[in-house]
Order: structure tokens, then sequence, then C-alpha cells
């Protein structure tokens, strides 16, 4: 905020964003690039984030994430069933066709419509009706008191655009011929695309005609991806990128160091936690036969006791670690600072085994992707080294993120002990709760990253009354008892949330996001 | 002539389609690339759907047959990553490729054959110690090693050259250049000496041993007694000697060349055919992997058979199908 006002009183001294317009050009590396342009073609928060510089949702949030207005200017509830959505006017797309509740109702057919896959940002059986050109109410057949939450990366198209660009659909994943739709993009957003290279370059343009205030003086921006760690940090460190994400933790300190370049360090929405296998009657890849000891909430518990996560924190995170006892990130959640870790406590976790009947503890499979987390094979190190000095003898099973979660999750869950990480897209406990606690089936229908097929009916039945529960303490009252009886049951077992790490060069002044979604529009260049 | 030709064609669609089919066997152990494909939000019968759209639940010999039967006709099907036609993103990518081993090769002629004849001449010169040294940097050195060392020195440190991509390019026909701007020769040093130190070591080292073998030959006594000059007998007749087996391991190493760019290409993020192969592996997108192994394998074989032709001209004495052509 502060650095904003700085930077508005700084555009407004020298009349730059008056007279001469923005003129910077950003160089933006990030570890991947754009692949399609149609946001509704992936559910992954890079390019969602990235293209909502160019398109815009019916909310926007804020840089603390709290929810603002959008290309909607205010919306209400008429009832729990009954959202109403007033739209700002005198918005044009790219392309110039203005911006109207056709539109709306369009992309929210689109969104729900064939191949897309952010299906779950609107309910199925919720009818999107039309009232005027700059009023569209959204009718649903159970309350849902978080309806918006997710819908600053539900962003909006135009239907006519559309329709001319044969995109009216989203390109199926296993198309034969191309959908020009996704390698073009036709938004309202304050940058438009100026060319494409899907996987390697994007080049974006300032929109000078945007509805909203003007708060950057970039002219340009030229996003690259920049796969190798080494070479993304050189490139910041030589001058030839204005911002990098991420940096790896190692190297932190150096650029922190370097005359020309900085690191900006926030903990990350995505949490990191353990998954044991507490759904099969027999431990796979264990010298326990014919029972499965993480069927006992001794044995879950004595794991958790025995991992030192300060340690992990100070060694392998280099810091740049928030220890958590949440499945969520206290960001997200006003309750949080109502919950503490289990102390690490070796002596009470050989104890807890020796209870269960595992005093001389027993050997176990641990599946960990190398190239997913921050430092995540390091962690699965860690652990396995930490969990031998209570007996548990892990053989650690490392592997790139293909191949991790073919093994270890959906359609095959062939895992007895792994490491994951979730970030909710909704930026609410009910996303996480039921993809990674909620009981499932064998073949993943229910939470479907519940990797360790933890199944607790009294937090599914909290679950299905949070759902619709529109008052929103004592929704977070149910949210906290779920909370509470995963954490005293340890169904899970959360490490921390790993922290994001820009490098951006000394010359800009950007807002780093906790959800790690870099808003071009809030970036001031010297 | 043209019959060895023909038969080496055939050979090397043998090749090719043993390293399509073990391609296809591994492909199994890669890893799940629907997985990459969809959010984190799509539920289990979504994924379902496109394993079976994909055909990824056919048994191996099934899509290996599809496979094949779309590559005659020089369809390598749509990257599940990018979404885009295979055979259009090797064409676009190729180019850059090509002028980088291009000026790795060039660069390990130019500089490793002069080295190599120097210390063959001058064995016990101190510049023959420090060339010899510098090769052995060259030939323990893992690549990836070099270029980041070379990164951090050139254009951290020093900045005169830029630390990743292939600075402006022009369009000529097709063909993506990034040799007529100089951003972009600029952008092709510091990746051709990391690509090409190797091989230059290599051919240094080769030619200064050929050249030893050499010197002590019978006829270089004679030429010397005949009182020819130093340059006539070292360059005339003991380098010409030497370049038979130079010129082999110079053609089949423009293949490794080729192949291996891989690391080169991701340290400096070169926009080559490796890079997108690793990023191909990452994701598992197997039409991009299986395209690109093909086309390594018929650049291999493609490379030997053109040794095999210069080596027949430079070296009479070799007769591979003894018929006597032309006698």
């Amino acid at each position: 905020m502060i650095l904003r006002l700085l930077a508005i009183t700084f555009a407004v001294l020298c009349g730059i964003g008056a007279s001469d317009g923005p003129t910077k050009t950003l160089r933006f590396g990030a570890q991947g690039g754009l692949n399609s342009l149609d946001p509704y073609a992936l559910n992954e928060t890079f390019s969602q984030g990235t293209l909502a510089n160019v398109m815009e949702g019916l909310i926007k949030r804020d840089e603390n994430l709290k929810i603002v207005p959008g290309l909607a200017e205010r919306w209400e509830q008429l009832d729990p069933k009954h959202w109403r959505f007033h739209l700002r006017r005198g918005v044009r797309f790219h392309d110039g066709s203005p911006f109207t509740a056709d539109d709306v109702v369009f992309s929210a057919e689109r969104a729900r419509g064939p191949n897309s896959q952010i299906k779950a940002r609107i309910p199925d059986d919720a009818q999107v009706v039309k009232v005027d050109d700059y009023t569209v109410d959204f009718i649903l057949a159970t309350p849902n008191p978080i309806l918006p939450n997710e819908w600053e990366t539900w962003l909006i198209f135009s239907k006519a655009w559309a329709e001319a660009n044969g995109s009216v659909h989203v390109q199926p994943a296993s198309a034969i011929a191309l959908d020009p739709g996704a390698l073009k993009a036709n938004g309202t957003g304050p940058f438009m695309v100026v060319s494409h290279e899907p996987g390697t370059k994007t080049v974006f343009k300032r929109n000078p005609n945007w509805w909203g205030k003007t708060e950057h003086n970039l002219n340009e921006v030229v996003l690259q991806a920049i796969p190798a760690d080494a070479t993304r940090v050189a490139a910041l460190l030589s001058g030839d990128l204005d911002l990098i994400d991420p940096v790896p933790v190692q190297d932190v300190e150096r650029i922190r160091q370097s005359e020309i370049a900085d690191v900006l360090v926030k903990p990350e929405l995505r949490t990191i936690f353990l998954n044991m296998d507490s759904k099969r009657d027999e431990l796979l890849y264990s010298s326990v036969k014919g029972k499965n000891p993480f069927k006992d909430a001794r044995v879950r518990k004595a794991l958790y006791q025995a991992i030192d996560i300060e340690t992990i924190k100070t060694k392998i995170m280099r810091g740049m670690s928030q220890p958590t006892a949440l499945m969520i990130s206290p960001l997200l959640f006003p309750l949080a600072d109502q919950f503490h870790r289990w102390p690490y406590d070796p002596a009470a976790a050989r104890r807890l085994m020796a209870e269960a009947g595992y005093a001389e503890g027993f050997e176990v499979g641990m599946d960990c992707p190398n190239d997913r987390y921050v430092n995540d094979e390091e962690i699965c190190q860690a652990v396995a080294a930490m969990l031998s000095r209570i007996g548990v003898r892990v053989r650690l099973n490392v592997m790139p993120k293909a191949k991790y979660f073919e093994k270890t999750g959906p359609r095959r869950y062939d895992s007895s002990f792994n490491l994951l990480g979730w970030t909710p897209s909704s930026l609410d406990s009910y996303g996480v709760l039921s993809n990674t606690v909620r009981c499932r089936d064998a073949e993943g229908r229910g939470g479907t990253f519940n990797f360790g097929g933890y199944c607790n009916p009294q937090i599914d039945a909290l679950m299905d009354r949070i759902l619709v529960e529109p008052d929103t303490a004592k929704r977070n009252e149910l949210i906290a008892e779920a909370f509470r009886l995963l954490h005293n049951d340890v169904g899970t077992i959360p490490l921390h949330q790993q922290s994001l790490a820009w490098g951006v060069s000394r010359k800009i002044n950007v807002l780093q996001r906790a959800d790690n979604q870099v808003r071009f529009d809030k970036i001031w260049m010297q | 002539m043209l019959a060895f030709a023909i038969r080496r064609l055939f050979e090397a669609l043998t090749v090719m389609l043993t390293v399509a089919l073990i391609a296809f066997a591994l492909f199994r152990y890669v890893g799940d690339p629907v997985n990459q494909m969809v959010g984190q939000d799509a539920t289990p019968a979504d994924r379902a759907e496109l394993r079976r759209h994909l055909g990824l639940d056919d048994p191996v010999i099934v899509q290996f047959g599809r496979f094949i039967s779309h590559a005659v006709r020089f369809d390598f099907g749509i990257s599940y990553q990018l979404k885009q036609p295979v055979t259009g993103m090797i064409a676009e990518r190729f180019p850059a490729t090509f002028e980088l081993a291009l000026a790795a090769a060039l660069f390990a002629v130019v500089f490793g054959i002069p080295m190599g004849v120097y210390t063959g001449i001058y064995r016990h010169s101190w510049l023959s110690k420090v060339f010899l040294t510098v090769s052995l940097i060259g030939i323990s050195l893992p690549t990836f090693l070099i270029g980041i060392l070379l990164i951090y020195l050139f254009a951290v440190k020093l900045g005169w050259f830029s630390s990743f991509g292939r600075g402006e390019v022009t369009t000529v026909g097709f063909w993506r250049t990034g040799l007529l701007t100089l951003s972009g020769l600029k952008a092709l040093v510091l990746p051709a000496i990391t690509l090409g130190l190797f091989q230059m070591t290599l051919i240094t080292r080769m030619v200064r041993a050929e050249m030893l073998e050499v010197l002590r030959a019978d006829y270089i006594k004679f030429a010397r007694a005949r009182g020819l000059s130093d340059r006539a007998i070292n360059f005339g007749h003991a380098l010409r000697n030497t370049l038979v087996p130079v010129i082999t391991i110079i053609g089949l190493q423009l293949g490794l060349i080729i192949a291996f760019a891989i690391i080169t290409e991701s340290v400096f993020q070169w926009p080559g055919m490796g890079l997108m192969f690793i990023q191909a592996v990452q994701n598992a997108d197997i039409p991009v992997m299986a395209a690109y192994l093909l086309l390594v394998a018929f650049l291999f074989v493609l490379i030997n058979l053109i040794v095999d032709l210069i080596y027949v001209r430079i070296d009479p004495r070799i007769r591979i199908y003894g018929k006597g052509t032309g006698r």
C-alpha cells in the first residue's frame, strides 16, 4: 500500500503519469511459460494469474487477497440462494466491443461447458440469468456463501469475439486441430497480448483504454520461460531480466548481496503436508504384514511428533518456510491462531509407538516428488532420517512429478506414505477439506487428492454443513471444528507453508501477492 | 556408390523403427501425461475420459502402430502440453539448434585442429602445455558447469554477452536465423563455446596423437631428407594423413552435438529442439518425445552415411564394397 502511494505520489510529482504515459518495458522470467491463452483450458495458478492481466473477472483481489470489485461494481445476496451482480458500465474489450451481461452469461456457460477445466468455479445446477444489460443473477440450487471467491480467475470472455474466433467451447485437451482462441486473447484487462509463442515467450502491451486507474508505468511486458534456476538467477544478476519467479532458496542471499537486484519473500498459500495410507487393510511397501499401522492414530501422531519441523525450516528451507498445524494458510482462515502443532518430542513419539505395539518400529516406503515443491526431495530425506530415530525405517522413492502423480495419485493411489502440497484455488477451507481430507473410494471419487485415503465420517458430515452455512462466523466455527478433529486424529501431517521468493531488479517496485500471481498493473519501474 | 547409399537408407529405416519401438516401450515409464494437462480440480471421470481420448489406455503395440502409420505421413500428432502440431514445433525450433550446433562444430574445428597440430609439433613448448591444460578442463568439466561458469564470468561479471536466449532473430524464408543481428551473434558465442568445448578438446588430442604418430613415419623422414620445408611437411604431408580418423570423429561428433545440445540449451535457455525435448520429458509429452527421438536417430544415420562417403573420397585405400567401382 505504502509502495503504491509512493509510486502514485512520485508519478504525480514528476507528471509522468499524466504527460509522458507509461514507457517502460518489464522483462519477466518465469519457471514456465504460458501454453494456451484460453484461461479455461488449464486450472493452474501461473497461467490464470498471468492471464488475469489481460482478461478480468467479476471480482478482483487486492494485494492482501481481499475481494474488491472487478467487472462487477457491486453485488448483493437477495437470499442465500440468489446472488445479484451489478456490472461496471462503459467497459470495452480490447477489440472495442462493449462489455455487457451477455458476455457474463456466455462465459458462465463456457466455463461449465465441454472441456472446461474450471467447471468448479460455478455450480453445475446454478442458473445464470441476464436481468438487464448490466445486471446478472445467479440462482443456486443450494446456498453457497463463497460463490464469488474463486471468480478473480473466472475471466470474462467477449461473446461476440469467441463466436467469431471459433472459441465458443474450450478446446479439448486431445484436440487434433488448433483452436485460434488458444493463441489469441481478448479481454478487458490493463494489458493486451501482442505476440505469443506457446511455452516460450509472450509479449504484452499496455491497454490505453483500460477502465481502471493506471498505477503502473509499463508500456510493454516480455514474459519468458526460463526453467533452469541458475540461468534465471544469472539473467537477473546480469540485468537481462527485471523480475524472476521463483528464486531458488540457496540463491536468495547471493541476490540480496548484489547491487542490482533484491529478493521479495512472503509465505505462500500452499501448504506442504504428509499423507499416511490409513485406508488399505494391509500397508503396502512395509515390513508389517496383515495389518496397517497407519490405521492407528497413535502411530500417526508418533510420526508427527518425531518430525523436527524447526530443523527443516532452518536447515532445508533456510528460514523460508512457516511451520503450520493447519491444512490451510493462516492468511485464509481467521481462527488459525487456535491451532498449534503437536510438539516435536521423539521420546513421546517412541512411547506412542510402543503403546501401539510397534516398539521395534517398522519399515515403510515413502513417495516423494523432486520437481514440484521447494526442496521437496530434501524435505523427504530429512523426514526419513528423523523417523529412523523412532524406529520407522523409511525407504525413500523419489521421482519427477509426472511419475509421482501417476503412482501416488488418482486411479492408483499406490503409496503408503507421501508428500503433497495444496493451494486452495477458492482461497477457502472448504476446498482444502473436500479435496484432501474427504473420504474417497479406490478410484478417487470423493476427496480425489486425499492421497492417504484418510476417512473420518464426522469431518465429512461437518463439511456438508460448511458448504451450505450462510453465516460466516458460524461457518468458521464449523471449519475450526473439522480442523480440530483432523488435528487430534492426525489424519495428515501438515508441515509448512513454503515461501514465495521473487527476484526483483532494484529498479522496480512491485506488490507481491501471497497467491503468487503477478499483476503487471502494480509495478512501477524507475 | 548409389547402391551403397540406398542400402544405407534402408538401414536407416530399420534403425529408426527400432528407436521408435524402444522409445514407445519406455514411454510407459515416464509418468502420466494427463496429470500435467488438467488442473488439480479435474474429476477422476474427466481424467479417465482424457486418457481414453489420447489412446493412452491402448496396448503399447497399438499406440506404436498408430504412431508409425501417422509418422510415415510426417504427422507426429499434437503436443499434449502446447496443443500444437509437433511437426511445426520441430520445424520452428530446428534452425536454432542447427545454428548452435554448426557454430559449436566450427569453433571446435577452427581451434581444435591448429591446437592439435601445434602441440604435436612443439611437444615441449609452454604454449603446448597451456593448450593441453585447457583441453583437460574441457574434457573433465561437465557441460552445464562450463555453461554456468561462462555465464557467471562473461554475462554477470563482465557483462559482455547476454546470459540467455537467442537475441534478435530475423526470418529468411521459413528459417528464423540469429546470425544476421548483432545481438543474435553475441548470444551465440557462449553457448557455442560451451557446446563445442568438449569436441574441441577431443579434436586437439586426437590430432596431436595422430601427428606424433605420423611424424615418426618413414615418409616424413624422407621428406625431411629431401629438404622440403617444415610447412610443407607438417601441413601437406603429416596433417593430411591424420585427417581420416579426425573427419570420422568430427562427423560423429556433429550428431552428438545436436543430440547433446539438450544440456547447453537448457542452461542458456536456447530455444531449440533440445530445450523442447527436456520440457517434453518433464511433462511426459509423448508425441514430442517420440518425434524428437526419431529425428535424432535419423540425423545420426544420415551423418554416418555422409562420413562414410567422405571417407572413401579422402582415403583411396578404403573401398567398402570391393566391386572395384570405376576400375
